[in-house]
């Protein structure tokens, strides 16, 4: 047995050089320090991902993305078919935990400043990940073509129709035409299940591979200490197996939340029918709409909506540019206007989503 | 430096030459461009043109009450005040594309989305809607109450 798999292994190593790369795992090392737990969750961000993936196919095998049988076919797939209900249960809790993982992994390498130079391009990999998440969220909301979902997509799509010139082309694209219909709930599963999904992957691809060339980033303070003032562990196998330990953890969180609180589908859609009290997007959504609720209608000479984009936007595009205009945390300084100026956010963010939730 | 002229024509017939690969390439680009992009802009569908839709009789709709109706294929809110008058708007938010309803309790159309209100004439008088909702016009023959575009 013992000898098979050396052969095995000689076979391969003789033609993927397989030595190279179990001398790269072997010196690849972990910073530890009281900030390292951080660490963890751009994996079990991965996790989730991955969940997503097999429990989406899953789901595809039952699904039906049209305005007559979509609504239905989840009903089915929640009645009928075995652990029908789990899986569509998981998937939606899932969705949900992916987009918290995601936002605690980008504030922590946010305020550890683990974007600094070299590290732009994963920050911005990332981020082109995390708006993607976002479209995955938002698409995937509309998919069981229930009320809430179908008004959710009605306001975020006339949100894109409000950019001055763009828009409008913009809402129809996203809409297949003027208006929320069966042709906006056909674009929006072509979109989740197959346009989203494959950009997303190319740029997971260029995440984990800067991750693995240029290992772990070390907050400024550990960065800061002599060389044999630096505690670490190797990467193979004491992180790896805490990461998968953290891995079934949150499997088994994930099963808990599917079983004891499975997913609600609602009212199927009626076009002709007025908003339902209570309508609100999917929480990560909650604290722009909140904003949006407050801006009134106009303020000086332009729309408070286009205002409200407008602002939402050039944050967004600040964010996603951080590791250029940050230059102190570049050479290696501490920058604490900035790390205020984050709290501030995360505090607004965190504000307005449970504003969003309880008004 | 003085180029040779026989230099100098090669040179400018280089040039040319590389004007006409580049101006190829982007007509190339184009025309592979186009097609795309007229394809991902969904066709205007045929729309059977309504002009006038029955909402019921009278006595169905009961005061201080709202309903919606489907107006080819736009909802139109159809109203009638404590004082028995019928009237029509379009029911699409003019905020952000919500369906409106009426509320008893404040008197007045409501949008759940965004907490717009606009009062029986349609006209926006709190929160978020940037203008009024457009009227349609009512008509009652015979005890049935017909609803037609405003023009």
């Amino acid at each position: 047995m013992q000898r098979a798999w050396q052969r095995l292994y000689a076979w391969l190593d003789e033609r993927l050089q397989l030595a190279n790369l179990v001398e790269f795992m072997g010196k690849k090392y972990v910073p530890v320090h009281r900030h390292s737990i951080w660490y963890y969750f751009g994996g079990v961000s991965l996790f989730l991902f991955l969940i997503q993936v097999v429990t989406g196919i899953l789901l595809l095998l039952y699904y039906k993305g049209s305005e007559q049988l979509a609504f239905e076919s989840i009903q089915f797939i929640s009645s009928k078919v075995s652990f029908g209900w789990l899986i569509r249960s998981i998937h939606s809790w899932s969705a949900n935990l992916f987009i918290l993982a995601v936002l605690v992994h980008m504030f922590s390498v946010f305020f550890e400043r683990s974007y600094r130079a070299p590290r732009e391009l994963t920050w911005m990999t990332g981020m082109v990940m995390f708006f993607l998440a976002l479209g995955f969220g938002f698409s995937g909301y509309l998919l069981p073509w229930n009320e809430l979902a179908f008004f959710a997509t009605k306001v975020g799509t006339d949100i894109a129709g409000v950019i001055p010139v763009v828009g409008k082309p913009l809402m129809i694209f996203l809409r297949g035409g003027e208006d929320v219909t069966g042709a906006t709930l056909s674009r929006f599963f072509g979109f989740h299940v197959a346009v989203l999904p494959g950009i997303f992957t190319v740029a997971l691809g260029i995440h984990l591979l800067l991750v693995q060339r240029q290992g772990m980033s070390e907050p400024l303070h550990v960065a800061a200490l002599p060389a044999n003032g630096r505690k670490t562990m190797p990467f193979f196998p004491n992180f790896l197996l805490r990461d998968l330990l953290l891995w079934l953890i949150v499997l088994n969180l994930l099963a808990i939340l599917a079983v004891f609180f499975p997913w609600e589908l609602g009212k199927k859609a009626d076009l002709f029918a007025s908003a339902p009290s209570g309508i609100r997007p999917e929480w990560y959504f909650l604290f722009m709409f909140q904003t949006l609720k407050f801006i009134p209608a106009r303020i000086g000479f332009i729309d408070g909506e286009v205002l409200g984009v407008f602002v939402f936007s050039l944050a967004g595009l600040l964010w996603l540019l951080i590791p250029f205009w940050d230059r102190r945390s570049a050479r290696g300084e501490r920058n604490r206007a900035l790390s205020y100026a984050g709290l501030c956010a995360v505090m607004y963010i965190i504000a307005f989503t449970i504003l969003g939730w309880v008004l | 430096m003085e180029y040779p002229p026989q230099l100098k024509q090669q040179t400018s017939r280089r040039s040319f030459l590389g004007y006409i690969l580049a101006g190829g390439f982007v007509a190339w680009l184009a025309a592979i461009a186009y097609p795309l992009f007229s394809y991902l802009r969904p066709p205007k569908q045929a729309e059977v043109e309504v002009t006038s839709v029955k909402v019921g009789t009278l006595s169905s709709l009961p005061k201080e009450s709202g309903v919606i109706v489907r107006f080819g294929n736009k909802p139109v809110i159809v109203v009638r005040t404590a004082a028995g008058e019928v009237r029509a708007f379009s029911a699409t938010c003019t905020h952000l594309d919500c369906t409106v309803q009426y509320r008893k309790d404040f008197g007045s159309i409501w949008c759940a989305c965004h907490n717009g209100r606009y009062d029986l004439n349609g006209r926006n008088i709190a929160g978020p809607p940037p203008r009024p909702l457009d009227p349609y016009r009512v008509s009652i023959q015979g005890g049935d109450v017909f609803v037609s575009k405003n023009v």
